[in-house]
């Protein structure tokens, strides 16, 4: 259980960042430590100004998906942002941006949540990666 | 079977998953060694779910029970 798990999450959308965000808290409450990469669009939605907005769902929910997933949040499920906060109080969960994807971005560290720890290149992503497996969301 | 003295109680029913196992994985932070957390819940997962998580982290699930809507378990903090 000791074997890091290791998420780069790619998408932005809501329902990809849940699914991450329970992956995450499920590693963090066995005490597996957890590394996330933000590259792109996940790296997008974690902007202070943006983490609390509608990010969509990916295009395979369809309306019936929308309406399946507001009825779960309607019922009291934590968005993914609050269900990661309670991933890293609970373990060791690290939250690195991707450099490459905030140049893309234009992004300063400031403008970024404080749910993100830092940012780092893909090569310090691998060497804390070690022999982990590697998610890609 | 002798009643189980309870440490502390954990309400999760009407959470999904993941957050009975993150609220028990909280919860058993805060009580000592040998004492007993109580989880509520509704989510059908998490039947498989904390035995896992026992399992895995060398937890004891003590009693398991159910009224037909809500999941009564018993964890003895190693």
């Amino acid at each position: 259980m000791e074997q890091p798990l290791n998420l780069v999450l790619f998408s932005g959308t809501d329902d990809k960042l849940q699914a991450a965000a329970v992956l995450t808290a499920g590693a963090a409450a066995l005490g597996k430590p957890v590394h996330i990469f933000l590259q792109y669009w996940a790296l997008d939605s974690f902007r202070t100004d943006r983490i609390g907005l509608d990010h969509g769902l990916a295009p395979e929910a369809g309306a019936a998906g929308r309406v399946a997933v507001d009825a779960l949040a309607a019922a009291g499920q934590a968005s993914w942002a609050e269900t990661m906060r309670q991933a890293k109080d609970l373990g060791e969960v690290d939250i690195q941006a991707c450099s490459l994807s905030m140049d893309l971005l234009k992004l300063e560290e400031s403008d970024l949540d404080p749910l993100v720890d830092g940012v780092e290149g893909v090569t310090a992503f691998y060497l804390n990666a070690d022999e982990g497996r590697i998610v890609f969301i | 079977m002798p009643v189980v003295e309870i440490t502390r109680s954990i309400d999760a029913r009407g959470l999904s998953c993941p957050m009975p196992i993150v609220k028990t994985a909280q919860g058993i932070k805060d009580i000592p060694s040998g004492g007993a957390l109580e989880l509520l819940a509704t989510d059908a997962g998490s039947i498989k779910d904390v035995a896992a998580w026992c399992h895995a982290t060398g937890n004891e699930l003590v009693e398991q029970t159910s009224d037909g809507a809500v999941y009564r378990f018993v964890i003895r903090r190693k």
